[in-house]
């Protein structure tokens, strides 16, 4: 530091350059802040020591905190889970009339229903269950495979049309586009099925188109919608006698859907949410305005369905 | 020490050099360990490449800035793994050229959208998201249902991924055009040969439009295979050298 000079005016050091005359202050750093650098290098070198830092070979340091993203989710969704299942569990042994009958666990069911509902359900039937053509309404009390909490939740787990393997499976025939009617009597039978439900007053049909469609309608639609269009649930063939409509209640819409045939696709809920989550998710649903009670002569065994014999106790249910 | 600083400041290029050296420290520091370290690298069953149609969805959805508000990435927090599913592995992005992780989501994250709303329902909402979701602020890409897809350039698209490392077969390359039909063709000629070609990728009709293979059957088919290949069941996420 000998060659060093030091400036007259300000007593600071100059850096020994001179370009054209011109020297340069070297002004130290402050120490406030030098101080805070050295810190920051401090901190750094606990923080290796500490946490995961420096990759080495195929692997890297793990810190002696053995502090892991990848465990704490895992150990937080286990606390979740845990904290969660004695509501879990009481609320698959309790029937539809007790979860009504226990405040705390009706509310638990309402509050973790609503939230799936309102992430994987409500984009298809909508807020409060208020459907939208092709995806059904469920808070009325009009149900195509079942509406008791059992059925509900059978449906969630399989789905519909879903690929899974004990999806709830129906479908209609495309009268109109397979060819399988002709135009005329595709409008017979509309004018049939418009008879006999109750858009009748409504839409007053042909009654003599009607008749000519009754006898299409008995060789090609009984035998799922029943002779007078009653439905059949395990069928999942809707009722035709009520003036509510999946794919629209208009004369052109109700003929279009006998043209199609149109059938949507629910996805099998079975392998994204636990038991749990599943009963929840079916006591909301139940309770959005038309749940039905559970079937009376097997209460015993609609309590005893734990989250893994539920697979068994299906084997009855579409029997019903 | 003084003299050597002099050095490098009255010689441009040896500065410059000087630069290089210590900027590279910091990229070989970062950067080459990913390619080595287990938990960047590991592969998982059930990741496959995707199928021509796939690809095309994918560059569809490149095209039109979906990622721009929809993420791919599950991060590994208690509430997203609630909402999303299991977390994003390494590997399921190992095909990705680029990955499309995103860093915003005005919308819900995609990483694991697969399955989880049907063709009809994807088909609606793309036309007018409005229709299904009333709070929506999506745009409406109804024109991809009226674009047909450019299958013939398929084979281009299979062959620049083939040399980005994506494991594409000579047959496969060969036939991507036809492929990239015969996914959207389910009663078409060559679905079976697909079904060879690609095993465990769906092969549906995803617009409804039969007689057509639109940009939306590729983009949709994109979306119905996204996260819904690892079976989560077999996945050890809890082994030693998964956790990290």
């Amino acid at each position: 530091m000998a060659d060093r000079e030091r400036d007259a005016v300000s007593g600071t050091e100059t850096t020994g350059h001179e370009w054209d005359g011109v020297k340069e202050l070297d002004t130290p750093l402050p120490r406030w802040w030098l101080y805070i650098f050295y810190a920051c290098i401090l901190a750094a070198i606990i923080y290796w020591v500490l946490m995961p830092a420096w990759p080495i070979g195929n692997g890297y340091t793990k810190g002696v905190l053995g502090f892991s993203d990848r465990n704490n989710v895992a150990a937080d969704v286990s606390n979740l889970r845990s904290a969660r299942a004695p509501m879990y569990e009481r609320l698959a042994a309790a029937s539809t009339a007790e979860i009504a009958a226990d405040p705390a666990l009706q509310e638990f069911a309402r509050a973790a229903g609503e939230s799936v509902f309102g992430d994987y359900c409500r984009t298809c039937h909508g807020a409060g269950g208020a459907g939208a053509p092709g995806y059904p309404v469920l808070a009325d009390d009009v149900w195509i495979w079942g509406g008791s909490l059992a059925d509900i939740e059978h449906t969630l787990r399989v789905g519909i049309r879903s690929g899974h393997p004990e999806a709830r499976n129906s479908m209609m025939p495309a009268f109109g586009r397979d060819g399988l009617l002709t135009p005329q009597q595709i409008g017979d039978v509309t004018e049939h099925v418009i008879s006999i439900s109750a858009a009748r007053t409504r839409l007053d049909p042909n009654s003599a188109a009607a008749t000519r469609g009754a006898i299409i309608y008995q060789e090609q639609c009984a035998a799922c919608h029943g002779p007078s269009g009653a439905g059949d649930r395990t069928l999942g063939a809707p009722s035709l006698n009520d003036d509510l409509w999946l794919y629209g209640g208009s004369r052109t819409e109700i003929r279009r859907q006998i043209e199609l045939g149109r059938g949507g696709v629910m996805p099998a809920w079975e392998s994204r949410f636990d038991a749990g989550t599943l009963r929840a998710l079916a006591y909301y649903v139940h309770e959005m305005g038309g749940g039905e009670p559970d079937a009376a002569p097997v209460p015993a065994t609609t309590e005893t369905i734990a989250p893994e014999p539920a697979q068994n106790g299906q084997a009855t249910a579409p029997l019903n | 020490m003084w003299k050597f600083h002099r050095w490098f400041e009255r010689h441009s290029l040896i500065l410059v050099v000087g630069i290089l050296v210590v900027v590279s420290i910091g990229g070989l520091v970062q950067i080459t360990p990913l390619f080595f370290i287990e938990s960047t690298i590991e592969e998982v069953e059930g990741v496959r490449p995707y199928t021509p149609l796939e690809l095309a969805g994918r560059q569809v959805y490149i095209r039109e800035g979906c990622y721009t508000c929809h993420s791919q990435m599950v991060r590994p927090l208690r509430d997203e793994v609630e909402r999303y599913g299991h977390y994003s592995l390494a590997a399921e992005s190992m095909y990705d050229h680029p990955f499309q992780w995103g860093s915003k989501r005005t919308g819900p994250d995609l990483a694991r959208v697969g399955g989880r709303y049907s063709d009809e329902w994807h088909r609606a909402h793309l036309q007018d998201p409005r229709s299904v979701v009333p709070e929506s602020v999506m745009p409406p890409y109804a024109f991809l249902a009226r674009a047909d897809v450019d299958t013939d350039r398929m084979g281009d698209h299979l062959r620049a991924n083939r040399m980005l490392s994506v494991p594409y077969s000579d047959e496969q390359l060969a036939n991507a055009t036809i492929d990239a039909r015969a996914q959207a063709e389910p009663l078409g000629a060559n679905a079976y040969d697909f079904e060879q070609r690609y095993p465990g990728a769906a092969v549906r009709d995803f617009d409804g439009d039969p007689n057509r293979v639109t940009e939306m059957d590729a983009l949709i088919a994109y979306l119905q295979m996204l996260g819904a290949g690892i079976d989560f069941d077999t996945y050890q996420a809890q082994a030693p050298e998964n956790t990290r």
